[in-house]
């Protein structure tokens, strides 16, 4: 295998190990995990790389161990990285919300499978995504990408990291089984056609350095453990200079700080792919593995003359509501196709407002609509 | 912190105040707690060995003892509960010339961290976990933990605890630590000096300190103050260095066996990895 950390061509490959690649090409030189299907070829394929190129990888105990050592080796100034599924998530929700509190980078790869619980392994699922927003206690915000293809694994790890460093914050690449799994061509660029973005640095004297005063993005620069910055952090509520603070001025300092540097940048980091939405009547909202299939439905209604466009969320967490408005303009219904019982419908519904109707297209199952499924759904909304 | 808290201050400072965020003082600690004393013990071994704190990470999870990270002048990190070992070991991974110092609790290292302990100690990477074994949860008033002596009353035991602790020297032997030592608070020097030959140490290194928590342990079970307890301390404990960490469990009313049980030279996690990585890089 390669010693090179940038593998620049063409390769025909897994979704999983493109995400590894993709992490490896943005600049992760640590990455901690534990086995999990459908997960467990990214922590391979680092296992495997990471070594070569002067990278570290360590296998911890558990999911919790895993995400609090990339907290304490994102401290130390390496871009770091976990990848897991639901049930390792639901684990590491408490590190999350420690990454969130104390602005440690990080991302977190989760390959979406069955659940509840043990669930359906070895099968596809989008059933993480009010977990991935909601899953550790109190007020935060996340950032979760939503990849569709293999080449979007590689793409969307490389933004992740990018965004984890510009806003001091955890990052989810919110993959599901399919995409996991699907193979297909990768083009990996040059490495100087890639984007890196690196976290801001302290620029002030070291004794004058106070590891929680944010600027005027309200993102502080993060020092690293080592270079005689010594500074502290902590998971309580704390002031500026990171020391622990119990008083109601603190949280109210604090909280909104660390949401309001992601929500007002939602414009900055929102995407979403359209595909004929500028006359659609009809919006079909899909994402992930399962907008593959929208995509093909949305095209074979074309064809009989429907008018449906497809809307694929690409950042879930925030969620593109602008986007999700504009392509929606001349629409008479949304139908969310998503492969769960109902997660993301509510979160369209709250933007949609009641303006029009949004219907659910659920499929809480282990495989995903095939477009004729969603090609009748569409034809028995419009008939 | 015993130095800071001297009612007249001397002209000259303390050596180990430079060791101190005095912008944190007064601590949180009760009196006649052991924490400070332990915390007094590790700043004078820094000292002693003119340690390049750059290079220290102090680490620490929940509970009384968890505040100690926030007491240090050096880089620490204050983790949620049971986490500053894994939190530790990516430090370690991540940067190999840093020292991670772990100093948390009984109840944070081996009830919710228990799995943490013995697999950090199992990989053999280098840090120091400093415990303050004071038998229950401090911060929470006093509750029955993974060290609680058997028929002890705590606020969660109050007819007696029926379960038996752990021997917390003989856990951290059988999982692989290269340095084991226990003393009490009173065995203030000698802790110090165990500390120090701790940090001097590469490889997971475990010293237990058994402390006092006069507010709460020592008063539901009747060890009196702050002083008796330390009067008991002197009175029941030995120092039996390499005696057999499994024979060497608390009875804290009759015996507390002190010293150094382990001592001994393993591949450390960190250089095994550099090594592996060094070799496949030149291919």
């Amino acid at each position: 295998m390669a010693s090179k950390a940038v593998l620049t061509g063409e390769m025909f490959t897994q979704g999983d190990i493109a995400a590894a690649e993709g992490a490896i090409a943005a600049g992760c030189r640590f990455f901690a995990g534990y086995p999990i299907t459908p997960a467990t070829e990214i922590a391979e394929r680092m296992a495997s790389r990471l070594p070569r190129i002067g990278g570290k990888y360590i296998q911890m105990e558990d999911e919790i161990a895993s995400c609090t050592a990339v907290v304490g080796a994102s401290y130390t100034g390496l871009k770091s990285m976990t990848a897991t599924s639901g049930p390792g998530v639901s684990l590491m929700n408490e590190t999350i919300g420690l990454a969130a509190m104390t602005e440690a980078p990080m991302v977190l790869v989760n390959v979406m499978r069955g659940g509840p619980s043990t669930g359906q392994p070895t099968e596809a699922s989008q059933g993480d995504i009010m977990q991935a927003k909601w899953g550790s206690h109190g007020d935060y915000e996340i950032i979760a990408l939503c990849p569709s293809s293999v080449q979007e694994m590689f793409d969307f790890t490389i933004q992740c990291f990018n965004l984890a460093e510009t806003y001091r914050t955890p990052v989810f690449l919110l993959a599901d089984e399919i995409v996991g799994h699907m193979y297909e061509r990768l083009i990996i660029p040059p490495e100087d056609e890639i984007t890196i973005v690196n976290r801001k640095k302290p620029t002030v004297p070291k004794e004058e350095y106070l590891p929680f005063k944010a600027d005027g993005d309200l993102v502080p620069p993060m020092a690293v453990f080592g270079e005689g910055y010594h500074f502290y952090a902590t998971g309580l509520t704390h002031d500026e200079r990171g020391y622990p603070v119990m008083t109601p001025e603190a949280q109210l300092e604090l909280i909104p700080r660390l949401c309001d540097k992601i929500r007002k940048n939602a414009d900055k980091i929102t995407q979403a792919a359209t595909f004929e939405t500028e006359d659609a009547e009809v919006l079909l909202l899909a994402y992930g593995g399962e907008a593959r299939s929208a995509m093909r439905a949305v095209k074979d209604a074309r064809a009989e003359g429907l008018k449906v466009g497809l809307f694929r969320p690409i950042t879930i967490w925030p969620f593109p509501s602008d986007q999700l408005k504009k392509a929606a303009a001349n629409a008479q219904q949304v139908l969310v196709a998503e492969l769960n019982y109902g997660q993301l419908v509510y979160e369209v519904e709250r933007h949609i407002r009641g303006e029009i109707p949004v219907h659910l297209i659920p499929r809480p199952c282990g495989v995903p609509h095939t477009p004729n499924e969603l090609l009748k759904e569409i034809k028995r909304r419009t008939q | 912190m015993t130095a800071t808290t001297q009612s007249k201050p001397s002209q000259e400072e303390h050596p180990i105040t430079r060791y101190v965020r005095k912008d944190r003082i007064p601590h949180i600690y009760c009196p006649a707690c052991g924490i400070g004393i332990v915390l007094t013990a590790f700043a004078t071994a820094l000292d002693n060995l003119k340690f390049d704190i750059d290079k220290l990470t102090v680490v620490s999870g929940i509970g009384c003892t968890g505040r100690a990270s926030g007491y240090f002048e050096a880089d620490g990190f204050h983790t949620t509960h049971g986490r500053p070992i894994p939190f530790a070991t990516g430090v370690k991974v991540a940067n190999p010339e840093l020292k991670p110092v772990v100093i948390s609790g009984d109840g944070d290292l081996f009830a919710i961290g228990g799995n943490h302990f013995i697999h950090a100690a199992r990989r053999n990477v280098d840090m120091l976990v400093l415990c303050i074994n004071n038998f229950m949860y401090g911060m929470t008033g006093g509750q029955q933990g993974p060290t609680t002596p058997t028929g002890a009353i705590t606020s969660t035991t109050r007819f007696g605890n029926i379960e038996n602790p752990f021997n917390l020297v003989s856990l951290a032997a059988s999982a692989g630590a290269v340095y084991v030592a226990r003393w009490t608070v009173l065995h203030a020097r000698r802790l110090a000096k165990s500390i120090e030959k701790a940090l001097q140490k590469d490889g997971f290194t475990f010293i237990e300190a058994v402390s006092p928590c006069p507010t709460l342990y020592d008063r539901h079970n009747r060890f009196g103050s702050g002083l008796d307890v330390l009067k008991l301390y002197k009175e029941i404990s030995v120092i039996r260095n390499f005696s057999d960490p499994m024979k060497a469990e608390i009875d804290y009313s009759t015996r507390i066996v002190c010293g150094e049980f382990v001592d001994e030279e393993k591949p450390e996690f960190t250089q095994r990895l550099a090594e592996q990585s060094a070799r496949l890089q030149k291919r």
